[in-house]
């Protein structure tokens, strides 16, 4: 029987089907389910790299040993990749390499929408595009055949909807594949210029080979229908198209870069009218007219945001041609109707009992300016908390403020901190804090050590010591880390402590030199055993000063003028800290 | 063709995972194609999520379209409203007796809509009210209130009831099985 298994799971079963030994990743929304699901295959060595630059570096070294390696990571991840990445492209493959891009169109979980075609093409490597689960699994076992037919690393693209999507999926067995004796190719793998530059001319050669694949490839197929319409699509954007215009004859490009211009020129030539679908940029469409095609795309689809059946069937509806009307026509979701609209948004929150409420509160009573980073932290940002200034990529935080402290001088530099988690900072935050050191920025950083990678659902890191695996070698100690990169001021306390933390915050401000203050205490969400019983308001000594509601708390609320708390609090007691009247207590002692 | 639409919505860590976990394991069974589409991430820490699931001979996109649903199973009330224009005109809302105020309700910058059921029968919903957490609670442990609301469900959906609690057996960890029966039992009721 047929498996629903959702476009993550069905990557991660089309690894295992084709014998893939690696696997890599640092977790990130939506592609973190992939490597778990992989770790759960014996075959399989997969890891949580300490980045997504280490993880390409891992799964490269895997293929050039002559194994098949499969390397995950959000889009913006792909970025921190970039550099493996394109000289790979250049060295080409042993065992085959496939790189898995989740875009996120939307935004749901990140910080842009970057469309990754855009950096598979600038690399020079092929793309391919699964619309469902069953050819999230398909793609992803050819994908290893194609990366070492045309000795090349392979990008297949998915995005938030296809990796979170659910659909069914017909599951095969596991390719046994031996390990050849390893041989070793210096003028394939050291890229000093004399060798790179013939794999430079290889490399064109290759796409050129690949263009004449994209030709014959049954991943690019021709769905005939109504010949007024024709549109080219791909992706999520064919389940949309086929929803909701099931008539109109489809070219739907599995393999998405490079792309298969006489096929195409063919598909135009059958066609009245001709469309672009796709989602975000206009990647093929810009293409297309560069060959000189009639063709109709984000005059009439949107180039922000994710595509949605009903925007599909707005833009094909509204009036053809390309007249300035039609031009500053910009589609738009459908309106719901009023009743919804006067829904308030719930936006989401830090969980109750979160030790990141506490030094948000302290941060935002200080009134400091906090250069923040990339966590579930980065919601200290919303209101009532409203205390991070800058959130820009992972690791961002602290050459930040290194950057404002340099520009504004010391004065500004005594009122501003910077924040990152535990996970952050070894992503990417270790070479900031070195900077800090060596260039004598005497900034203040917090990291947030909640032992664990809270926001893409508690995985495990470098600071916790134990691997995606289960096994347990050796935690990273922040403490002795910040010291030997030459910090000399390291503390850590608990965020709970709120005098505590607040104290240390202004003598470290002080401090003419770099400083760290460790924030320690486990995320509420792994910490089962802090659980305690709701915590209660005693009405009589309440004074309504609403001091506890700056915490934020969704547990806590104003209901008919008076403090209530609801049964998910975690007892976590920080209202009762922050309470002067001491009217917030057990239950059991009132 | 036709094309079956369900949303199961509800706010972050109110169990909505799961419930919808269940109900496609029912629809796979009895032999549909189906799809199913949550977003992970960042919602889930207390905002606002959706579920949605369709299943048919055919079924292209996992998107349910605007005024589609049959059904919207509504673990919150405010989530009912949010997510009403979904549900097709006369369609089902089975909405938990549940308020949970979102920050923005909190900082007192949005007011949280109490005639929230009204308006929803009066944009002509068939709206059920169920209070999941009494009867979570008399099948023994507060937190199965998914699956009192996933027993309402059953109520307006084809499958027999052998089929859920199959599907209850092979989806939801053994220890709360008996617990989770109960509380379906209830809602089904
Ligand atoms: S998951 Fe952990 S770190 Fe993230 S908001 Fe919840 S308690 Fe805080
Ligand atoms: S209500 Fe108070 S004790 Fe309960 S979780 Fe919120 S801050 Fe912690």
């Amino acid at each position: 029987m047929k498996q629903l298994m959702t476009g993550n799971e069905a990557i991660a079963r089309g690894a295992w089907e084709a014998g893939v030994l690696v696997c890599t990743a640092y977790p990130g929304t939506p592609s973190t389910e992939i490597t778990e699901n992989a770790a759960r295959y014996e075959q399989i060595y997969a890891e949580w790299s300490p980045n997504e630059k280490v993880a390409l570096e891992v799964g490269l070294g895997a293929s050039i040993a002559g194994g098949r390696a499969l390397v995950a990571m959000k889009h913006v991840g792909v970025n921190v990749a970039a550099d493996p990445l394109f000289t790979a492209a250049y060295t080409g493959v042993t065992g085959g390499l496939v790189l898995v891009s989740a875009d996120d169109p939307g935004m749901h979980s990140s910080q842009n929408e970057q469309d990754n075609r855009h950096l598979a093409r600038a690399a020079k490597i092929p793309v391919l595009e699964p619309a469902d689960s069953q050819e999230a699994k398909d793609f992803t076992k050819y994908a290893f055949a194609l990366s070492e037919e045309y000795d090349t690393p392979v990008m297949l693209r998915i995005t938030t909807r296809v990796a979170h999507s659910q659909s069914l999926v017909e599951l095969g067995e596991r390719e046994e594949r031996t390990l050849a004796p390893y041989v070793k190719n210096s003028h394939k793998y050291v890229m000093i210029p004399a060798y790179a530059r013939p794999r430079h001319t290889a490399v064109e050669a290759r796409l050129t080979a690949l263009g004449h694949l994209a030709e014959t490839t049954p991943l690019n197929r021709v769905e005939w229908g109504d010949r007024s319409i024709g549109v080219v699509t791909g992706g999520i954007a064919y389940q949309y198209l086929k929803e909701v215009r099931p008539e109109v004859s489809v070219l739907k490009l599995g393999l998405s870069y490079p792309l298969p211009r006489q096929k195409i020129t063919e598909f135009a030539r059958s066609v009245t009218r001709l469309y672009v679908a796709e989602e975000l940029e206009d990647f093929w469409e810009s293409q297309l007219r560069a060959w000189g095609l009639d063709v109709c795309g984000k005059e009439i689809f949107p180039r922000t945001g994710e595509l949605q059946p009903e925007i599909v069937a707005a833009a094909l509806a509204a009036p053809l041609g390309h007249s300035p009307a039609s031009l500053e026509h910009s589609p738009t979701p459908p309106t719901p109707p009023a009743a919804a609209l006067e829904a308030p948004a719930r936006p989401p929150v830090l969980c109750p009992g979160c030790p990141h409420r506490a030094l948000f509160y302290v941060l935002r009573k200080m009134r400091l300016v906090v250069a923040g980073d990339i966590g579930c932290y980065t919601l200290g940002c919303l209101e009532p908390l409203d205390s991070v200034d800058t959130t820009i990529c992972m690791g961002a935080s602290i050459g930040t403020a290194i950057g404002m402290e340099k520009t504004r001088g010391r004065e500004f530099g005594r009122r501003l901190v910077a924040v990152i988690g535990d996970s952050t900072f070894i992503h990417s935050g270790v070479t900031g804090l070195i900077d800090a050191v060596y260039n004598n920025a005497p900034i203040t950083l917090l990291i947030l050590d909640n032992r664990t990678t809270g926001m893409t659902g508690h995985q495990d890191n470098p600071v916790t010591g134990r691997t995606l695996q289960g096994e347990a070698y050796r935690e990273i100690d922040l403490t002795r880390l910040c010291r030997a990169v030459g910090v000399d001021r390291v503390t850590t306390v608990d965020p709970f402590d709120l005098k505590l933390l607040e104290q240390t915050i202004r003598a470290e401000l002080a401090a003419e030199e770099p400083s760290v203050i460790i924030t320690r205490r486990k995320c509420a969400l792994i910490d089962r055993e802090a659980v305690r019983p709701p915590l209660r308001v005693e009405r009589d000594k309440c004074t309504q000063c609403l001091r506890c509601m700056r915490l934020g708390c969704p547990c806590l609320a104003l209901r008919e003028g008076e403090t209530v708390i609801d049964a998910q609090c975690t007892g976590c007691g920080l209202c009762a800290r922050v309470c002067a009247a001491g009217a917030i207590g057990e239950a059991g002692e009132q | 063709m036709t094309v079956n639409n369900i949303l199961i919505v509800g706010v972050g860590g109110q169990g909505t995972i799961l419930a919808s976990r269940v109900l496609a394991a029912v629809i796979v069974q009895a032999g549909y194609e189906v799809k199913v589409s949550e977003i992970h991430g960042m919602a889930q820490r207390g905002g606002s999520v959706v579920t949605q699931v369709r299943w048919g001979e055919r079924v292209f996109s996992p998107l349910v379209p605007l005024g589609a649903a049959g059904v919207v199973l509504a673990f919150e009330k405010l989530e009912a409203l949010r997510w009403l224009p979904w549900l097709r005109p006369g369609g089902q809302m089975l909405v938990n007796d549940q308020r949970i105020d979102p920050m923005p309700v909190l900082t007192g910058a949005a007011v949280y809509p109490e005639d929230a059921l009204a308006r929803l029968s009066a944009a002509g919903a068939a709206v059920t009210l169920c209070d999941g957490y009494a009867l979570a609670l008399r099948a023994g442990n507060a937190k199965a209130v998914n699956m009192v609301l996933l027993g309402l469900l059953s109520r307006h959906l084809e499958f027999p009831l052998s089929a859920w609690e199959s599907a209850l057996r092979r989806t939801a960890p053994e220890k709360y099985l008996a617990v989770n029966l109960a509380a379906f039992a209830l809602g089904r009721d």
